[in-house]
């Protein structure tokens, strides 16, 4: 039970810190985005499930030689409401770690959607009033602002892209067709609950490193993504042109007075936590290929085993 | 017969239009003389004009005058403000950064910006 604990500890100890900053550091990602993806969840998963298990066993390690054994034993002494004698204050104290932590992980995802949710039909509210059906494109809105902006907003079977008037005049034809095939591969490849996801984790851990490497890779990672999706039928040189009119457009806007044409937009990144356009254009520019199978294959073979470990190690012992 | 929402979208537009705070006749009378494609104002009950204000209202979009009779109403904020409102949250630059809307292009710095304006010049 003890070696199972510490052996849960050091892997929530590695996935917190070395793993995270490795990856994120890693050049292979923007080959195969999908890839870096699965591989992205199954740390974060498997550092919550080693992180919490890791006090959970150590805390009922006096009441049984495995865990399922522990949890019938410490079952039975919650229900018969007798003493937990065997237990001391540290074992007291991980356990209350334990379901403080799970209970604040579950508590801040919950949350985090509900703010979502109202803020995204606040949005659709104003975006009713605001803008028009493009006559053009079917589930697009079209906002009347200088600036050009191209968003998505998910809700289902009510999800729609949104183009501004900027935008649209911006962009010629083939590159409004690229951005558009680009917001529509986000809606249906459902990044958003990617982001609501790790969001999530990362308002709920602030301070760990894992959660917010993680974020920013999954915000990178889904554009990269969305980026493919409108490769298959755009040349890489019409998406990049299409990339840096956007960006610049946006950032020109914001120099402009503000006021002058109803609402500037502030061009600097506030806090570096932003998606890197450079990246995302760097392997436009000078692609690369993506990964080979073997390595591909050898990447959601570790994505697999990182999340079986901690499961192993959690019901193993008490199973066999 | 315009729907609940397209009829909010006219009154809206009404109220930004308008100098100042508009009875709910008012609106009516101009809704009905509304030459628009959808004849949203045709045959149109003022309670049905008040339903539509007091919706407005609940979504804080619109705001009674305190103390006349009838009741007069106003937009909160100006059709631009709420334009702008969106477009920062679009961006990711509003200060309640979690609507998590997936973005083409979110802010990008100075620094970029200008690699990209070489990167358009050359090619």
């Amino acid at each position: 039970m003890l070696l199972t604990a510490y052996l849960l500890a050091l892997l929530a100890l590695v996935l917190a810190w070395p793993v995270p900053v490795a990856l994120s550091r890693a050049r292979w990602t923007a080959r195969s985005p999908f890839a870096a993806m699965v591989l992205w969840q199954s740390i974060a998963l498997a550092g919550g499930l080693s992180m919490i298990g890791a006090m959970l066993v150590y805390g009922l390690e006096p009441l049984g030689g495995n865990l399922l054994a522990a949890l019938r034993r410490a079952t039975t002494i919650v229900l018969g409401n007798e003493s937990p004698g065997e237990l001391h204050f540290w074992h007291l104290f991980a356990l209350c770690t334990a379901a403080l932590l799970t209970v604040h992980l579950v508590f801040t995802l919950l949350l985090t959607y509900a703010r979502i949710v109202t803020q995204r039909r606040r949005h659709r509210e104003l975006l009713a009033l605001l803008s028009s059906p493009s006559g053009a494109l079917d589930r697009t809105w079209v906002i009347n602002h200088p600036a050009p902006v191209a968003y998505c907003l998910p809700g289902g079977s009510r999800s729609v892209t949104v183009l501004s008037d900027g935008l649209m005049e911006a962009l010629a034809p083939e590159e409004l067709a690229a951005v558009v095939r680009h917001e529509r591969a986000h809606l249906t490849q459902r990044h958003h609950l990617l982001l609501w996801a790790f969001e999530a984790w990362r308002a709920a851990l602030p301070w760990l490193p894992t959660s917010r490497l993680a974020r920013a890779a999954v915000n990178s990672l889904v554009e990269m993504l969305a980026d493919d999706v409108a490769r298959r039928s755009t040349p890489d040189a019409v998406l990049v042109r299409a990339i840096a009119l956007v960006a610049v457009g946006s950032a020109d806007d914001g120099e402009r007075p503000p006021g002058a044409h109803g609402g500037s937009l502030p061009a600097t990144m506030d806090n570096g936590e932003d998606v890197d356009v450079a990246a995302r254009l760097s392997r436009l520019l000078t692609p690369r290929p993506p990964l080979g199978r073997t390595a591909t294959a050898g990447v959601l073979t570790a994505s697999a085993l990182l999340l079986a470990v901690p499961t192993v190690l959690l019901l193993a012992p008490g199973i066999a | 017969m315009a729907s609940l929402g397209e009829l909010e979208r006219s009154v809206m537009d009404l109220l930004w239009s308008a100098p100042e705070a508009s009875t709910a006749n008012d609106l009516r009378d101009r809704l009905a003389s509304n030459e628009g494609p959808d004849h949203a104002g045709k045959d149109l009950a003022v309670t049905t004009v008040l339903t539509v204000l007091s919706r407005l209202e609940k979504k804080g979009l619109v705001e009674r005058e305190r103390g006349t009779r009838p009741h007069r109403y106003r937009a909160v904020s100006t059709r631009e403000e709420h334009t702008a409102t969106l477009m920062h949250e679009a961006l990711g630059t509003a200060p309640d950064r979690e609507a998590v809307l997936a973005r083409f292009i979110g802010a990008v710095s100075d620094a970029e910006a200008a690699t990209l304006r070489r990167l358009l010049a050359r090619g």
